[in-house]
């Protein structure tokens, strides 16, 4: 059995992380790095793992030293939000190309700016090309649930990504609640020793990393990339099922709430994911047909499944907690729409803008989404396809 | 070189064959060619020394010639070469007809 727990977002990937005892961690100590590593260092300190623990001078560094680490064989992981993500960026697409199996909890918070330092997606969302995984918890426990998760994703010889564990700055990061925990010995099985295909360090089998690769190869090593991409699904899910039976959790890369019979749908990740099925709970006592479709793997996006589970509904609102500015709304609602399209559904489909720089989203903005989607259930999409939830006018 | 499908190669650009580079012409970015005069040359070896490449061939502490499929023309064997007139000249590549 678990141990039950009382940690805030930052202390379960913390927890996490001592568990796995990586190789290396390699961590900027100053903001915008947030509380995660803060407890993670005191994991050091207090002797409770003996991963080497870098600091360095910048998170463009923490991505490099990590890339190193990696590149030389090691489980390698550091974590950042927002502005540090963005120093990262680099760094970040060259992990991805080179393959190495990093996993790193992200902390989401508003790129400045204005200065801001609140919960919302537009960190994670900017680098969704990057070519890392990305994985979206709802709560503290997913935090926990998906870096021990992300490990063995990673580190699968089919993939061997890069993976973000993302969750909402603030809302998870810094709020206390009751999780369950593996034991020690169970997360160590559950991880296991990590060998990597290549090592820097091998001096028997040298080999090098990051050459140059010009107009003859890169494009066929950018194929590749798209073929891991390919086929994280599968592994995501296998890894999600076997999770579920060290943990009785199982995960999958979608979460559908109520959406049997569900007319109705908002499309949510991150902790309004939790909201929407507060307001979901409610509204289906009073005999209301709505649901909810929890997107929690955005990368690989999963199109099919997706359009799959919308398929029986007549109204979607898709809720984005970030910006794709002077494109035709949020990222989240465009690879939704373009995995409706050719699937022959005749669904009126809408886009809320929502929670930018930590706006709080209430569960009566939510209930204000599925109240609109009873009108364009019978009208079809509206002409103001892209709306504001929580702004001013 | 034959030029292999993205199936066929280690993926993430690595590179599993220690000192391959060997095997890849990089002596197209040359501008400007040494040309080695055998008369002059005194085989001080500073050539070799200096030669921020592998370019500068021998054969028993002895110079036989530069590797121009991989030399990229720098001219420091040029610049260090001691003997008057020098043993190693740099030439317009457009100037020099034969490869």
């Amino acid at each position: 059995m678990g141990r039950r727990l009382i940690l805030t977002g930052n202390d379960a990937a913390a927890e996490a992380m001592r568990q796995i005892d990586p190789d290396v961690v390699a961590a900027f100590p100053i903001t915008p790095q947030t509380e995660l590593m803060h407890k993670f260092a005191q994991h050091v300190a207090d002797g409770d793992v003996k991963a080497e623990f870098v600091l360095v001078e910048s998170e463009h560094s923490a991505m490099s030293a990590t890339v190193g680490a990696a590149a030389a064989g090691a489980r390698a992981m550091t974590a950042t939000s927002a502005n540090g993500l963005a120093l990262m960026w680099e760094i970040v697409y060259i992990a991805a190309s080179s393959r190495l199996p990093i996993v790193m909890p992200v902390v989401n918070r508003a790129l400045s700016g204005p200065i801001n330092i609140h919960c919302d997606h537009s960190d994670t969302m900017g680098c969704r090309d990057s070519g890392w995984l990305q994985i979206y918890s709802e709560n503290a426990q997913e935090v926990y649930d998906n870096v021990l998760q992300a490990i063995r994703i990673a580190e699968h010889p089919d993939v061997l990504l890069p993976v973000m564990v993302t969750f909402d700055g603030f809302i998870l990061s810094h709020t206390a609640e009751i999780l369950e925990g593996l034991e020690d010995p169970v997360v160590r099985k559950w991880v296991g020793d990590y060998e990597s295909k290549y090592t820097l360090l091998n001096t028997d089998e040298p080999v090098t990393y990051g050459p140059l690769d010009l107009q003859d190869y890169y494009f066929e090593h950018k194929r590749q990339q798209i073929e891991a991409m390919r086929n994280a699904p599968k592994v995501v899910r296998d890894v999600g099922k076997a999770y579920g039976e060290i943990s009785g959790r199982s995960y999958d890369l979608l979460e559908a709430y109520e959406l049997e019979g569900a007319t109705r749908v908002i499309v949510a990740l991150g902790s309004t994911a939790g909201t929407a099925k507060a307001v979901v709970d409610e509204m289906r006592a009073a005999g209301e047909a709505v649901g909810l479709l929890k997107i929690r793997c955005f990368r690989p996006f999963p199109e099919a499944e997706i359009a799959e589970k919308l398929s029986r509904a007549k109204a979607v609102a898709v809720l984005d907690r970030s910006v794709s500015f002077g494109a035709p709304g949020g990222p989240v609602h465009k690879e939704i729409k373009a995995a409706l399209y050719g699937t022959g559904c005749d669904i009126g489909l809408v886009n809320y803008i929502y929670g930018l720089g930590g706006r709080d989203v209430s569960m009566d903005h939510i209930r204000q989404a599925f109240t609109d989607l009873t009108t364009i259930a019978r009208e079809g999409t509206p002409s103001d396809g892209v709306r504001f939830l929580g702004l001013r006018d | 070189m034959k030029e292999r499908a993205w199936t066929e190669i280690p993926i993430g650009g690595v590179i599993e064959d220690a000192g391959n580079a060997h095997s890849y012409e990089t002596g197209s970015w040359r501008t400007y060619r040494p040309i080695w005069n055998e008369e002059t040359c005194i085989h001080c070896l500073r050539c070799w020394v200096a030669c921020p490449d592998s370019s500068i061939l021998l054969e028993d502490g002895k110079l036989t010639g530069i590797d121009y499929e991989h030399c990229k023309g720098c001219g420091i064997c040029a610049f260090e070469c001691p003997v008057d007139p020098k043993a190693i000249e740099m030439k317009l590549e457009t100037d020099v007809s034969e490869r």
